[in-house]
């Protein structure tokens, strides 16, 4: 079961959503308010929401170019030095550097450092795996949407406090139509 | 439900389409989940101890096989390749609708995907994993295949050669089923979350945490996470194509009349989509009966795939016409005799049960009647994987047995070893499977809650 959100720092106040339009109608008010450090949660992708959210385009497919491209070089240099340079042999009269010969490994591991590439980048991209910070309701990834409002980190320097107000958070997300509110406190998995 | 409001008349009625009964979102969680909750039923137990004995029969085979060597199989000059590059290429091609539905339907925005698109993943996996045993045995000593078929930096500087199809191969297939993996578990890692919230028990709770990478829904992670899946889809979609072609590379390159014709490519692409997507179909009709999953994998998925099974069967109806016509055009009298071979040679037998179960049989499906039938669909999807079995039997088989010296000419049977490890690699398979339905969400309830009924403003729906 779900334990009780409990602790000493304050991560956010959370608002609840029953619907996707809402949610998208809410975020772009979040967005354009004085709450900077808000993020949403959903069961699924739900598409318009993040430009609602005014999020930049991922960045991922730039790493997948990089090292697809790299993948490339690699299993070209690699199928030339092995057959040129390293155990150069004569089979069925081809030359050394049978170009046509080596597309096929080529487009594999451009492909293979492509894929795998992509994967860590979205993780790395996302924190992944993320231990430190617990789903604050089962909800999320069944039926319902949220909206959270960060607190902005306890900063160690007194003299630009930060100012937030967990009450008037909560008021806002109430005014945009949100379910209902809470207070979610920083809590890892284990 | 309360009918959708004017300004809202372009994301209308998904519903009752794709996923059929109402549900809700909370809904498909409980549906999907229940099978993972629940102890298996007799049923499965029943399917899983068959699956688990056929690969005991397949595992003392294998074990004979590695005591004796493979001489304890059929082969023998001039049939150098029998049973086991067949099943190689037959499991090699059912992974393949796999990813015609994970990645060529995503990128064609095809909706109804989201209903079959984990399990025909899962069979992709396991089907390229049993691939990749059958051709790890046939090498012979396989405990020792890494050394000729990785190129490794060693001492000696020796390399594989890398001008030839069958090294083209370890790449191609070992870079499918990585990327096939990693796809896979993407489209996990949110419905890993899904159960894990759900999860009472402690250790599942946990084990659960661990796998689903501690996911919370954030949309931040969505961005990235939807990007990804775009470009493992794009990445797949060319990979998948490559894989059969490469595949069919290792017969096409070769000399040998049978083999060497340029249509192999796309002829053996359209016959492993053709066998994949009527695996999907055997598959999917028992698992919707035995987890009543009937509002998500409905009777319009099942029709939909039965239309790609005719069409690809048709599609290998023509590129066995046209082998033929080519075979009389080229003017080659060996081409000739092997193909009239093929049809009326000793092999006869074989070359008529693929005709008929993949083309004749599959005509069945011009009839809406019978694509909307489960037990015809059954049958015919049954019909074709035997089929699809025979093409890469006759394939191989017919081109080899007639060498070019008829001092030469031999019949090749599988031994009973062979045919016992034939039916290892498909318990192989179904132990997999049959885990995989029971421990993983076979429907990808992320994917599906976004292409159904939406709840609107106000507690309406569409």
């Amino acid at each position: 079961m779900h334990k009780e959100n409990k602790g000493p720092v304050l991560s956010g106040v959370v608002g609840f959503f029953d619907d996707p339009e809402s949610l998208i109608e809410a975020t772009a008010k979040v967005r354009d308010s004085e709450y900077k450090d808000f993020d949403c949660f959903t069961p699924y992708a739900v598409h318009g929401l993040e430009h609602a959210q005014g999020l930049p385009r991922s960045k991922v497919p730039y790493v997948t170019g990089a090292l697809a491209f790299t993948g490339t070089a690699t299993a070209f240099a690699w199928q030339y030095a092995a057959s040129k340079t390293w155990w150069p042999h004569i089979i069925g009269g081809k030359p050394f550097n049978s170009l046509p010969a080596f597309v096929p490994i080529m487009f594999e591991l451009s492909v293979l450092f492509g894929g795998i590439a992509t994967f860590l980048a979205m993780l790395a991209f996302n924190r992944l795996p993320n231990l430190s910070k617990r789903s604050f309701d089962p909800s999320i990834t069944n039926s319902r949407f949220a909206i959270m409002i960060e607190s902005p980190p306890v900063s160690d320097d007194d003299e630009a406090p930060a100012e937030f107000s967990a009450e008037k958070a909560e008021a806002f997300l109430k005014s945009l139509g949100a379910k209902d509110t809470r207070k979610v406190f920083e809590e890892g998995w284990f | 439900m309360a009918t959708a409001d004017s300004s809202n008349e372009l994301v209308k009625p998904v519903n009752d389409v794709l996923v059929t009964g109402g549900r809700t979102f909370a809904e498909v969680n409980e549906d999907v989940s229940r099978p993972l909750e629940t102890f298996p039923t007799g049923k499965w137990w029943v399917c899983f101890i068959a699956a688990l004995g056929a690969f005991f029969i397949g595992a003392v085979m294998l074990l004979i096989t590695m005591r004796d060597g493979i001489g304890v199989w059929g082969l023998n000059q001039p049939v150098g390749w029998g049973n086991d590059v067949t099943t190689f290429v037959f499991w090699v091609g059912i992974g393949h609708a796999g990813t015609l539905i994970s990645a060529i339907l995503f990128l064609f925005r095809q909706k109804w995907r989201t209903g079959i698109n984990r399990s025909a993943e899962a069979m992709t996996i396991f089907a390229v994993m049993t691939a990749g045993m059958t051709i790890l045995t046939h090498t012979g000593r396989s405990w020792l295949a890494c050394f000729w078929l990785l190129p490794y930096p060693n001492q000696r500087q020796l390399w594989p050669n890398f001008r030839s199809p069958l090294e083209w191969d370890v790449f191609a297939v070992s870079t499918y089923f990585t990327i096939s993996l990693i796809f896979w578990y993407t489209g996990l890692i949110p419905d890993l979350a899904s159960v894990r919230d759900r999860a009472k028990n402690k250790i599942r709770k946990v084990a659960l945490t661990i796998l689903s990478l501690g996911w919370r829904g954030s949309n931040k992670h969505w961005l990235h996470y939807e990007q990804a899946y775009l470009i493992f889809a794009g990445l797949s979609t060319p990979l998948v194509l490559s894989v059969h072609s490469v595949v069919s590379f290792d017969f096409a390159v070769s000399q040998l009349p049978g083999w060497h014709t340029t249509i192999f490519p796309p002829y053996f692409v359209a016959g492993a989509i053709f066998s994949g997507f009527a695996m999907v179909v055997t598959l999917l009709v028992l698992a919707r009966e035995a987890f009543n999953l009937k509002h998500y994998i409905t009777m319009d998925h099942l029709e939909k795939m039965n239309k790609i099974i005719m069409t690809t069967g048709m599609l290998v109806g023509y590129a066995y016409g046209v082998e033929f016509f080519i075979a009389w055009y080229s003017g080659s009298p060996f081409e000739q005799f092997t193909f009239i071979n093929r049809a009326f040679g000793p092999y006869w037998w074989a070359y008529w049960i693929m005709v008929s179960c993949n083309v004749f049989i599959p005509q069945l499906f011009w009839f809406k009647k019978f694509r909307r039938s489960i037990p015809v669909m059954f049958v015919v999807s049954l019909y074709v994987n035997i089929g699809m079995y025979f093409e890469r039997f006759v394939i191989i088989v017919t081109s080899l047995h007639r060498d070019f010296l008829p001092s030469s000419w031999a019949m090749y049977v599988p031994s009973w070893v062979e045919w016992g490890m034939f039916f290892g690699w498909m318990g192989f398979f179904f132990i997999f499977f049959l885990l995989f339905v029971r421990f993983l969400p076979s429907i990808a309830m992320g994917e599906v809650k976004s292409v159904m009924d939406q709840p609107r403003k106000g507690g309406a729906h569409a």
